[in-house]
Order: structure tokens, then C-alpha cells, then sequence
């Protein structure tokens, strides 16, 4: 289309509270405009949407199903609960969940005091873990020069699939295999230090919300992360496709 | 290219060269009774013809599954509607011998016993009685004639209009309205849509579709092309499991005669309308019955789930319009256009119209395939038609709609069988694949056994799913083995809670039913296995593992 | 009962950690001292005891450490049953922590590591007075309730101090978002 589509501006309400939004604003988006927070951990600005955390349900009235802020748009005269009883119970439990299926063991963890998984979990005040941890044992890859990835750490976000396939365009990173089987694998799941598709861009690292993949050499509590470059690089892709 | 005039033509020529026979033997050539004597029964008929020197008279025909999958293999005689039972290779001599005389009495089978009766077949109409390898025979039986009709005779708005008119839903598990999906679809605007069928059947102990696909492979095709002249697509594809050899083999074959008819490909019947067909093979993932999954499957990613919206009927294949129904389902829709829709709803309940196929497994007497009018109660499906249990123990449950479904007990066994009665007792209509248990069946095993499934087939990419299988399936351990306590229990039924309303796909919301409709009618097989019922907040818990 | 009414029985207990809980709750200074006023430390490894035995009956109990051997399991129901406030003190207590790391592998092939393989004089592995480890260490709520979940590796004394006065306040400390694991 030779001229900007102009987007329509819907009202609708949030928890209570009235706002305008894009037609094209996700729930999330408009609440995270008006300083409501839902909480998330497979979405990160700059990569596309899965909605596999589950994290950011929320409730819709005249809606029985539960549905993903990062996903869901705006509608006209919609009413969005964010926070209820319900919600918070769902949303610590599957922090259990996590927390019940590998090696979330944050005192000796590179992330420690750095790490999304943790401070959701005192955000969303999850005390304790009900469930008997799996006791999986994953794969530890110290094979490349300056990263590790540790699968026992890893959360299956799909955040470092994703940059490595629409940011740096080398899709290095893939999941294998199936429920609490799924890992991450770098090329055809041969060490990382072979691979040949991998830059060593170290964008892996950066969106990685956990201590799974990290730099060498860091000690507890020291693998900080930025990912603020995202949003920019993915408007360059964006434009040179 | 082939005008319509000359169905009829290969269809009088079929019966023609039938009519030369005075005796059609016909032996099942469906996966079930070929697992025991593979071909041999049909290659001993065929020596047996030959040495009586009956070459000309008798027909050896193969033809495709007749239902009693429990007493095969199954051989019938045409005409004498005579059924024999349990055959054997040996006994192909004395089968031919017994032709014009009498039939052979110890191999006889009652084919005026509920089991066959009590059937209405719409679905199987072909099944058992054409040769699946045999076009000609499908046509000789009124097929491609539907698609005949609806290319030359009907717009596609009126082709939708009738399968509106019938009723038909979705036989896959869903129960969505047909009519409905098709209109969505046509409405859609793009220059490509695609036409799926889903033949990825993985619930333990279903077979419909494999039966179908198996026995009357045409009909599927028939289905998909009217499909896709209703909605305007010109390509479809089956998705089917790898697992599926025998229907596979078929689908190819079909496909290979259609096209060489013309039924299929460019121009069928001269209107311009062209359609094709591909198979695609799934590699044995329970999740991609799940249309999204499926989809990405077909286009070569990994088979895992994305939200709904946007549905494929907006935004499906490679990003097109895409039209997903299940083998049963465009089984169907060759009778309706022939029939009408008002023939169709005609059949079955209020809300639910037609037939529906079951596949009858378990402690069940006779196990096997069956086409019931929507609205027969349960009873009369597993009492009647499927002669009760094979055990002393007695009747205990029936287990419907696989690991999406739930456990019936004996006192709701008077329901009618339609998607709403069912999904009120905490179970689905699913695709038919229908368990029966008897009372040395322990309900926690079962729900244990089930959950299982699901945390192996769960795609892992959302965290409920994922874990929460998993972490189920070790609470229904811990309570089986006897180390559960009441809190175990509890968190149990919140976990069921959390995964049914947080899942991503419907293979996890629907995965705590079998642990959910097993505590709604059993509960009180789980609280024996507890150690210690009567204090939720008890000062001790036992030093048992958790798994 | 000799102790005056008013104060609050404590009992501090130490299963498998590393001690730095406890070394948390002496780090709460001078708060000590007002602490000492309303509760009364009958039972702990910090303390010099007149008895060796757990009281009948003691009001909180405050444990730190996972569960490793058959010891801690006799301790900890034992510990149950003569406690009415079970407070977990720490990650090793909540959530197993590092003791767990040792749950990939086998107990025989541990003890062997310990006991045989890096040993130089009378290598064997000890069958008295050393406890069984059990196949998997484990948080305390999974043997038996427990009542306080205090996360920290160790728990600030700050934290433990507010855990403390609520307690002896006689309200269910509410440590939402005052916690995480790890810190």
C-alpha cells in the first residue's frame, strides 16, 4: 500500500482502569504503557511472540479461556483482569513448575542476583516449590571458546533460537526432542565448538533470561545481560528484508 | 479429462465384467486381519478356485474391513450373505468346495447378531465390500459421482449450503460445525488455499481413520475435492502417520488411479476446476493431530503448537487460508451432496447429526469397528453391539475420546452417545476410540496410563504442558504405589486445574480429563491408595520418594 | 513448665547445610539481646544444653538444611511431633540446594569418592555411626509439613530477626517478595 495505514484507537479497560489503544497494541503492550505489570519470560522486544510461558494469561470478560497478553490485541469495550487470586495462584505455580525441573539452584549460579526466572519468583512471592524435582540430568556444552551452555539451567524459553534465527540470521540454536526431553542444541547436536553455523556473536548470551547460556570465567552472581540492542538490530533486519 | 457420462460408463462395465461370477468371495485386506495370515487366506482361495477349476465362476476379491475385527480373519460369500470367522489358510479348499453346496458350518459367523444390525453405515458403506485397490469397483459403488454432481451442477455456496444443511460436525474430536468451517474458509480472500486431512489418528486404540483410509481410500479423496471446489482450493494434502503403512500404500495408489482418470488433477470432469492431493508423513507425534502443529509439520518445522488466533482458516498453511478436517469427516461428505443434506439430518440427535465410527477395544467381546446413528445410548454400544465383557469381573467403565477423554462409569452407560451429552460427564466424543474396562481395571492405573501418554507426546514448548504432565504423572505414581498422602492429592487436582486452563494447545488443556473424570466417578479407589486420608495437615508424611 | 509463660520456646536445629544459617542468625547483633527478652533458645547447636533431648514440646522450631541420611529423617519427624511452628531456615531447608547437586549420582559411587578413591590410609566406607544417605537429598516439605518457608543462601538476619518478632508477636510472618533463593 502506497500510503500509512491508519490505525483505528480502541477504548477498552484494564483492571478496572480505562484506556485508549492501537488496534495493533497487545494487551501486554498497553499495560506495560500504563505501568500495570503481567508478568513474562518467553517474550523479549525485538523477537517474535510464542507464547509458550504462559506467564502473561490473563482474563477477558464474556471469555471462559484464559488468554496471552503478548498475543492478544485490543478490542473495542474489552475488559482485562490482570491480577486476580486465580491469576497469581496459576502464575507461582508454574514458577514451580520450573523451578521443579532442572537445576534452579540460584546460590551457586553465575545469574544469581541477575537472573529473570529469580526475581519473578520473588516478585510473585513463590516461597517454596511444592513438586519433587524431576532429577534430569542435561547436558553441560563447555565446548566453545568463550560460552556454556547448561541445558540443566535452561528454562526453554526459545529466546536464544529465536535471535540467533531472526537476528543474526545463522539459526545455530534448536530445540530437540520432546516434553521434559526438549533441550536446546546448537546445529545437529554436535558440541557447539564444532559448530560452523555459530558467529560467536554472543547474542545467545545476552537474551538468555537464566544462567543457562553464559560467558566463561564468570563467577557467582557476575553474568549480568543486557539486551537493549535487540529492538534496534531487529528494525535493521526488518528494513534490509 | 473425462465428462461425467462416462462414470457411468466404467461403472456398467465394472458390474459387467462382475455379473460373469456367479460367487464373490471377498477376504479382509484391512491391517486387522491381515496381522495374522497376511495375504495367504486370499492366495489359498485363489490356488483353491483354480484347482476346482472355478476360475470363471468364483471371484476371490479383497476387500476391506467388515467390523468384527475380533473374530478374524473375516471372509464373506456373495451372494448367501454368508460370514465365516477365524479362517484360515487350510480352510480356503472347503470354503470353495462349500460354494454352491452347503456353507461350512463350524466356520460359520452370525452376521444377524446385533453387532452387524444394530449398525447404520453411511462412513463404512464401502468398507468390507469394494476392493479398496480397485477404482472402477468405488465408482460401480456411486463414487466420484458426488463430485461429479457438485463441479457441474452446483456452486459452491450451494455445496457449502448442503453441508450446512446436514449437521455435520467435526469427527475428529472438536465437533466443530463443518458447514460453518467450509463458509469461513471460502470466505477468506487469497489467490492459494489448501484443503488438509488430518489422518494423524494417535489416540491408543483408535483405528477409524485407518480403517477407513485402509478400506475405501476414494471416498477421503472424493471429500477433499468437494472441499476444495467449495472454498475454492486447488491443492490438498493428508497428513498421515508413518505408522500407517497398509493406508498409505492405498492413499498412493488411489491418488495414482484418480488421477489417471482424470477424478483428480487438471480440469476434473472438464469445468477448469483443478485439484490435487499430497501425502505428507508424520513421523509418529501425537501432537501434530493438533492442527497448528500439524500445519507447521507440513511445512517441514517442527511439529509443535502456536496460539489460536489467528486459525488456519485465516492464516494456515505457508500463511494461507487452509481448510483442516479429519478422514471421517470428508468421508462423509460424499453421501451428503448425493443424499442432501436434510438425508444427513435426518440421521442422529438434535444437535448432533449423522453416524458416528467407533473403534470398540479393551475387555469388550467384540472388539472391532463399528458406525452407530449419533444418539445410541452407550449401553446398547457396549452391551449389544459390542456383546459385553469378555471377563467375569463385570463391566467397570468405558473410556472415550482417548487421552483427551474421560472414564464413564457403569450408572451413566444410559447416556446417548452426541458431543453435549458426553462432554457433560466430564469426557469427549474424540475421534471414537472407545475403551471398556472391567472391574479388575484399577482407575488410578488408568489415569496413571494416560498420563503417561501425554507427557511423552507433549511437544514441550509450553511450561504447563511440559512439566505439568510430567510432575502429574509422578503424584498418580506416588498414589498408586501406595506413598500418597491427602495433600498429594490436592495438589494433584490443583495441577489438573492449572494445565486444563493454562495449556497452549488442546493436548494439554485437555490432558488432566482422564485424571479428572477417574476422581469424579472414583474417587474412592484414590483415597484407598492414600496413607493417610483424614489429616490434610497432618505432622507426618512418609519417607516414600516422590516417583 | 518452668519457664515463664510469656516466653516463646525456641528450637534450633541443623540437618544437612552448611551451618551458614545459623551463622546468619547470631549475625543479628545487638537485636539479640531483645530477641532473648521474649523467647527462650531451648534447644540448639549454638547453645550449651542441660539436656540432650528435644523437648516435649517446643513452640518454633527453626531448621536449617536438607534432608541427606536416615538421621535427618528420625530428626525431622521427631522434631514434627514435638514442635508446633516448623519454620524452614534457608535454600538448603526450602529447596534442597546445594547438598541436591549430589542427586545425579549414585550413593555407592559417592561414597566411593569420599571414602576410597581420594583416601590414603584404611580406605573403607564407613558402616557405624556415620548415617545412610538416602538415594535423593530433599527439602523438608517433602517429608514432613512445615509451616515457615524462609528462602536465602544463607537468609539475611534482617529477615530472620522479622521472622523471629512476628513469630513472638504471634502472627504467620508474610515474606512475599522479602525473599528470593539464592540471596
Amino acid at each position: 500500500m502506497a500510503t500509512a495505514v491508519r490505525s483505528r484507537i480502541r477504548t477498552l479497560k484494564i483492571d478496572g482502569r480505562d484506556v485508549s489503544a492501537r488496534e495493533d497494541e497487545t494487551i501486554l503492550e498497553l499495560a506495560e504503557e500504563n505501568g500495570i505489570f503481567i508478568p513474562t519470560l518467553c517474550r523479549i522486544e525485538g523477537l517474535s511472540l510464542v507464547g509458550a510461558c504462559r506467564l502473561c494469561l490473563v482474563e477477558v470478560a464474556g471469555m471462559n479461556k484464559l488468554v496471552p497478553a503478548c498475543l492478544t490485541y485490543a478490542t473495542e469495550g474489552m475488559e482485562v483482569f490482570t491480577d486476580s487470586e486465580r491469576l497469581r495462584n496459576y502464575r507461582r505455580m508454574i514458577l514451580e513448575l520450573l523451578f521443579s525441573e532442572g537445576n534452579h539452584i540460584c546460590a551457586i549460579c553465575v545469574s544469581n542476583g541477575k537472573c529473570e526466572l529469580q526475581a519473578l519468583a520473588q516478585r510473585l512471592g513463590m516461597d517454596h516449590v511444592r513438586f519433587a524435582n524431576l532429577q534430569q540430568e542435561r547436558l553441560v556444552d563447555m565446548t566453545h571458546e568463550r560460552f556454556v551452555v547448561d541445558r540443566n539451567r535452561c528454562i526453554l524459553c526459545a529466546r536464544c533460537v529465536r535471535v540467533c534465527d531472526e537476528i543474526e540470521w545463522a539459526h545455530t540454536w534448536d530445540i530437540k526432542g520432546r516434553g521434559v526431553d526438549a533441550r536446546v542444541i546448537t546445529d545437529l547436536d554436535t558440541p557447539w565448538g564444532e559448530s560452523d553455523t555459530c558467529t560467536s556473536c554472543g547474542k545467545c548470551v545476552r537474551v538468555c533470561p537464566v544462567g543457562a547460556i553464559v560467558e566463561k570465567g564468570r563467577a557467582v552472581g557476575e553474568m549480568a545481560k543486557r539486551h537493549d540492542f535487540l529492538p534496534h538490530l531487529a528494525k535493521m533486519r526488518e528494513a534490509k528484508k | 479429462m473425462i465428462p461425467q457420462e462416462e462414470l457411468a460408463k466404467i461403472a456398467s462395465a465394472e458390474k459387467e465384467k462382475q455379473s460373469k461370477f456367479e460367487y464373490q468371495i471377498r477376504v479382509c485386506m484391512a491391517a486387522g486381519c491381515l496381522s495374522q495370515h497376511k495375504d495367504q487366506i486370499k492366495l489359498a482361495l485363489e490356488a483353491a478356485v483354480k484347482e476346482q477349476g472355478l476360475e470363471d465362476t468364483v471371484k476371490v476379491k479383497g476387500v476391506g474391513c467388515m467390523g468384527l475385527c475380533a473374530q478374524g480373519p473375516l471372509v464373506s460369500v456373495e451372494p448367501g450373505n454368508i460370514l465365516y470367522e477365524k479362517v484360515s489358510p487350510a480352510d480356503a479348499a472347503e470354503i470353495v468346495a462349500g460354494l454352491d453346496k452347503k456353507p461350512v458350518e463350524r466356520l460359520r459367523c452370525d452376521n444377524q447378531q446385533p453387532f452387524f444390525t444394530r449398525q447404520v453405515r453411511v462412513v463404512l458403506e464401502n468398507s468390507g465390500v469394494i476392493d479398496p485397490e480397485n477404482i472402477e469397483e468405488y465408482i460401480t459403488a456411486d463414487g466420484y459421482e458426488a463430485l461429479g454432481q457438485a463441479l457441474t451442477e452446483m456452486s459452491p455456496a450451494q455445496v457449502i449450503d448442503e453441508i450446512v444443511a446436514s449437521g455435520l460436525r467435526g469427527r475428529g474430536g472438536g465437533g466443530y460445525p463443518t458447514g460453518l468451517k467450509w463458509s469461513t474458509v471460502a470466505k477468506a480472500i487469497s489467490d492459494r488455499k489448501y484443503v488438509v486431512c488430518n489422518a494423524d489418528e494417535g489416540d491408543p486404540g483408535a483405528f477409524m481413520d485407518r480403517s477407513v483410509l485402509e478400506s475405501d481410500p476414494h471416498r477421503v479423496l472424493e471429500g477433499m475435492a468437494i472441499a476444495g471446489y467449495a472454498i475454492g482450493a486447488n491443492m490438498g494434502y493428508v497428513y498421515c502417520r508413518a505408522e500407517y503403512p497398509l493406508a498409505i500404500e492405498r492413499l498412493k495408489q488411489a491418488i495414482r488411479q484418480a488421477k489417471r482418470l482424470h477424478l483428480l488433477g487438471e480440469s476434473i470432469f472438464g469445468t477448469g476446476f483443478n485439484f490435487d492431493v499430497e501425502i505428507r508423513l508424520g513421523a509418529g507425534a501425537f501432537v501434530c493431530g493438533e492442527e497448528t502443529a500439524l500445519m507447521a509439520s507440513i511445512e517441514g518445522r517442527r511439529g509443535s503448537p502456536r496460539p489460536r488466533p489467528p486459525y488456519p482458516s485465516d492464516h494456515g498453511l505457508w500463511g494461507e487460508p487452509t481448510l483442516i478436517n479429519n478422514v471421517e469427516t470428508y468421508a462423509n461428505v460424499a453421501p451428503i451432496i448425493r443424499n442432501g443434506g436434510a438425508w444427513f439430518a435426518g440421521i442422529g440427535t438434535e444437535s448432533s447429526k449423522g453416524t458416528k465410527v467407533f473403534a470398540l477395544a479393551g475387555q469388550i467381546k467384540n472388539t472391532g469397528l463399528i458406525e452407530v446413528p449419533m444418539g445410541t445410548t452407550l449401553r446398547e454400544i457396549v452391551e449389544e453391539i459390542g456383546g459385553g465383557t469378555t471377563t467375569e469381573a463385570g463391566f467397570k467403565a468405558v473410556q472415550t475420546g482417548g487421552p483427551s477423554g474421560g472414564c464413564i462409569p457403569e450408572k451413566h452407560l444410559d447416556t446417548p452417545v452426541d458431543y453435549a451429552s458426553l462432554a457433560k460427564l466430564g469426557s469427549i466424543m474424540g475421534s471414537g476410540g472407545m475403551i471398556v474396562m472391567d472391574h479388575t481395571s484399577s482407575m488410578v492405573d488408568v489415569a496413571r496410563y494416560f498420563m503417561e501418554f501425554c507427557m511423552s507426546e507433549s511437544c514441550g514448548k509450553c511450561i504447563p504442558c511440559r512439566v505439568g504432565t510430567a510432575q502429574m504423572y509422578n503424584l498418580l505414581t506416588k498414589i498408586a504405589k501406595g506413598n500418597g498422602t491427602i495433600r498429594d492429592l490436592e495438589l494433584l487436582e490443583q495441577l489438573c486445574d492449572l494445565v486444563r486452563s493454562t495449556s497452549l494447545c488442546g493436548l494439554g488443556q485437555s490432558a488432566p480429563n482422564p485424571v479428572l473424570s477417574t476422581l469424579r466417578y472414583f474417587r474412592e479407589e484414590y483415597l484407598a491408595k492414600l496413607v493417610d486420608t483424614t489429616s490434610p495437615n497432618g505432622k507426618t508424611a512418609p519417607d516414600g520418594h516422590a516417583s | 513448665m518452668s519457664k515463664a509463660p510469656s516466653k516463646v520456646t525456641v528450637a534450633t536445629v541443623w540437618l544437612d547445610g552448611c551451618s551458614g544459617c545459623h551463622m546468619s542468625l547470631l549475625d543479628m547483633d545487638e537485636r539479640l539481646i531483645e530477641i532473648a527478652k521474649a523467647v527462650d533458645i531451648v534447644y540448639s547447636p549454638l547453645v550449651d544444653r542441660k539436656t540432650k533431648d528435644y523437648p516435649e514440646m517446643v513452640d518454633v522450631a527453626i531448621v536449617e538444611g536438607a534432608i541427606s541420611s536416615s538421621e535427618d529423617i528420625e530428626k525431622i519427624h521427631m522434631i514434627r511431633a514435638h514442635s508446633r511452628i516448623l519454620v524452614a531456615l534457608g535454600d538448603c531447608a526450602v529447596a534442597g540446594n546445594v547438598p541436591t547437586m549430589r542427586n545425579p549420582y549414585l550413593v555407592k559411587d559417592i561414597e566411593s569418592r569420599a571414602y576410597i578413591e581420594n583416601v590414603n590410609v584404611q580406605p573403607q566406607v564407613p558402616d557405624q555411626v556415620v548415617p545412610k544417605l538416602l538415594p535423593f537429598v530433599r527439602p523438608i516439605h517433602e517429608v514432613v509439613p512445615v509451616d515457615v518457608f524462609v528462602q536465602g543462601c544463607p537468609p539475611s538476619a534482617d529477615t530472620i530477626y522479622f521472622v523471629l518478632s512476628e513469630l513472638v508477636a504471634g502472627r504467620t510472618p508474610d515474606l512475599t517478595q522479602r525473599t528470593r533463593p539464592g540471596a
